[in-house]
């Protein structure tokens, strides 16, 4: 987004020039949709120094169009810095002066980790549409099998927005002597279906594409950006709120002369950004990838082992919890996360709870608003005095 | 940074005092959480602090207190019922907008409910209202039109709506502006008391005696 102060890698709360890691996992990953992968690759980035006693470790789980990049930038021409560089640095509120914070491509992603994009072993050509489905769960279980690797037997925190958020759930459920805190931030105990509505929609967008060709485009050699696209400015359109698009667009046009054309170009100004948001997307993105990502927020749902009682399934879970939502968001509503917070008081888990008051929508997540820093900046603070940070 | 303990407000010091160790708590407007870290350090009392405003929610965080950002107003729907030993509410009760509706969810969601207010019906209110004045005292320091505090009552209103609702007290303890229990409030509780603490229990949990 605009707005934001210019920052370099050479500023001082800036982690600098960062460079990814591949990271092979040979251990066989057993998926929750029966398929096991032999072997797969995760792009990794690391801020901070872990210390003697591998205590100060940080997962961070990236959202549904997020990566391995979420601080620092890959070179001095990057014109912008990691995903979530407002939060992560010297300084800021994941303070990696004292933190040792590693953040992932997740399984299944288009970034250098083993994806829809990476050949099958099996048959030397992308997996495409055969790249099997993956779940949150699988994520943390392909999460931990990074930990191992890196010597991490327990996390200081796990921390995520959105469908980052609901790794950090899983994590606190299932592998709860791995997690100290688990920090959920405007996040869902599973989707509604006006959520599983959306990313139906943006699917089928991308499936209708005439160049998606069942998800082999790539031996096509050709994208299906337009539904790529499509699928993007509706993701857009719900990460923001009305007041927000009001604010930043209202019904300014696109031409200054103040005439209406009388067309179908763009005519007014928030059109002109969805579709500049839609082709930077394409540019960045793979469309399998977005698939996967959306089944895996669509089959979310962990109270489901458990009687659909939600307060069950955290009883086990040991870590202290802080949930963050925010006023503006209404993809994944303040109501959302309360419902997991009045699930951990039932199971009778520590937990602290804000409710932000924002403007933006669901993308305030990633904003430095300074209510919601120093919630996190305090928390942290205290997780980084607990493990001798 | 002052140690909570002995910065603690006297009021919340004579509530800690009411609680037993080892107890569940729910704190409604729990501030910077002074009493919520006082009880989980010297009673190992654990449980949480509802909280409105973002500066004590921030507060209560770097104090690692369970604090959940919430408006009180909205009740207590999130929480089972008997789920805490005592729901505890300093001095907002009179700010509710239905603070007889806010008792009696505390004492759905608690064994035990203790409410603090300002007593209406202190010497210095009703000399003001004799002068034709809303009051102004040190415990009621706000104009008339710019008060939080919606419905103000005083300790005999208080006591009838304990009895029409069928709330047992338990303990009642009227202080004064310096939090003391002085001779004179003992004489005339309704007339010196300026902060009053009641301890509430729903007739129906009450176990007879004998």
């Amino acid at each position: 987004m605009t707005g934001t102060p210019p920052q370099h890698a050479s500023s001082a709360d800036s982690v600098g020039i960062v460079v990814p890691r591949t990271f092979a996992i040979e251990q066989p990953l057993l998926l929750d949709c029966g398929r096991t992968l032999p072997r797969h690759d995760l792009m990794v980035e690391t801020y901070g120094e872990l210390n003697a006693a591998r205590s100060n470790a940080v997962l961070i789980c990236h959202a549904l169009s997020g990566d391995h990049h979420a601080a620092g930038y890959h070179s001095d021409s990057d014109r912008k810095p990691g995903w979530w560089d407002s939060a992560i640095g010297p300084g800021k509120p994941i303070d990696t002066r004292r933190f040792h914070v590693v953040c992932l491509n997740n399984l299944g992603g288009c970034r250098g980790s083993t994806g829809p994009t990476t050949l099958d072993p099996a048959t030397g050509i992308p997996y495409g549409p055969d790249f099997p489905i993956i779940t949150v769960r699988d994520w943390m279980r392909s999460q931990a099998l990074l930990a191992d690797q890196l010597g991490i037997a327990r996390w200081a925190a796990v921390i995520g927005g959105s469908l980052g958020g609901m790794q950090v759930m899983q994590w606190a459920i299932d592998l709860p002597q791995r997690i100290g805190h688990a920090l959920i931030i405007a996040a869902a105990p599973k989707i509604s279906a006006q959520n599983i509505a959306f990313n139906e929609i943006a699917r089928q967008a991308i499936m209708s594409d005439p160049e998606f060709h069942d998800g082999r485009y790539y031996a096509h050699g050709v994208v299906p950006s337009h539904g790529l696209k499509l699928a993007r400015m509706l993701g857009h359109i719900t990460y923001l709120s009305d007041e927000a698009m009001r604010a930043r667009f209202g019904r300014v046009l696109r031409d200054g002369d103040g005439q209406f054309n009388y067309n179908y170009d763009v005519e007014f100004e928030v059109e002109s950004y969805l579709r500049h948001q839609g082709q930077s997307f394409v540019d960045r993105f793979d469309a399998n990838t977005y698939l996967l990502m959306t089944k895996a927020l669509d089959y979310f749902d962990p109270a489901r082992e458990y009687g659909d009682d939600l307060a069950a399934a955290f009883r086990g879970a040991t870590a202290r919890f802080l949930v963050a939502s925010f006023e503006a968001d209404w993809r994944f509503s303040p109501a959302r996360s309360r419902e997991i917070v009045k699930a951990l008081v039932a199971a009778g888990r520590e937990v602290t709870y804000a409710q932000i008051d924002s403007d933006l929508g669901h993308d305030d997540f990633l904003m430095p608003l300074p209510e919601y820093h120093r919630v996190l900046r305090n928390y942290l603070s205290r997780v980084a005095d607990e493990v001798g940070a | 940074m002052s140690d909570p303990q002995t910065a603690l407000r006297p009021d919340l010091a004579i509530i800690g005092d009411l609680i037993k160790p080892d107890t569940r708590i729910l704190d409604l407007g729990c501030g910077d959480g002074a009493l919520l870290s006082h009880l989980a350090r010297t009673r190992g009392v654990r449980g949480y602090g509802l909280e409105i405003d973002p500066a004590n929610v921030a507060a209560c965080v770097a104090a690692g207190v369970n604090v959940i950002q919430a408006d009180l107003d909205e009740g207590l729907a999130d929480f089972a019922d008997g789920s805490f030993d005592y729901v505890v509410m300093t001095q907002a009760l009179q700010a509710l907008a239905r603070p007889d509706l806010a008792v009696a969810e505390m004492l759905r969601v608690g064994r035990e409910a203790i409410v603090t207010f300002p007593n209406f019906g202190h010497w210095r209110a009703r000399w003001a209202i004799m002068n034709g004045h809303m009051p102004m005292t040190p415990a009621l320091p706000a104009q008339w039109f710019n008060s939080e505090n919606i419905h103000l009552c005083t300790v005999a209103d208080f006591e009838d709506l304990c009895r029409k609702s069928g709330w047992n007290v338990l303990e009642r303890v009227l202080l004064d502006r310096a939090h003391h229990r002085g001779a004179a409030i003992t004489l005339l509780p309704g007339l010196f008391c300026e902060i009053a603490l009641y301890r509430l229990r729903k007739p129906a949990n009450i176990v007879p005696v004998g």
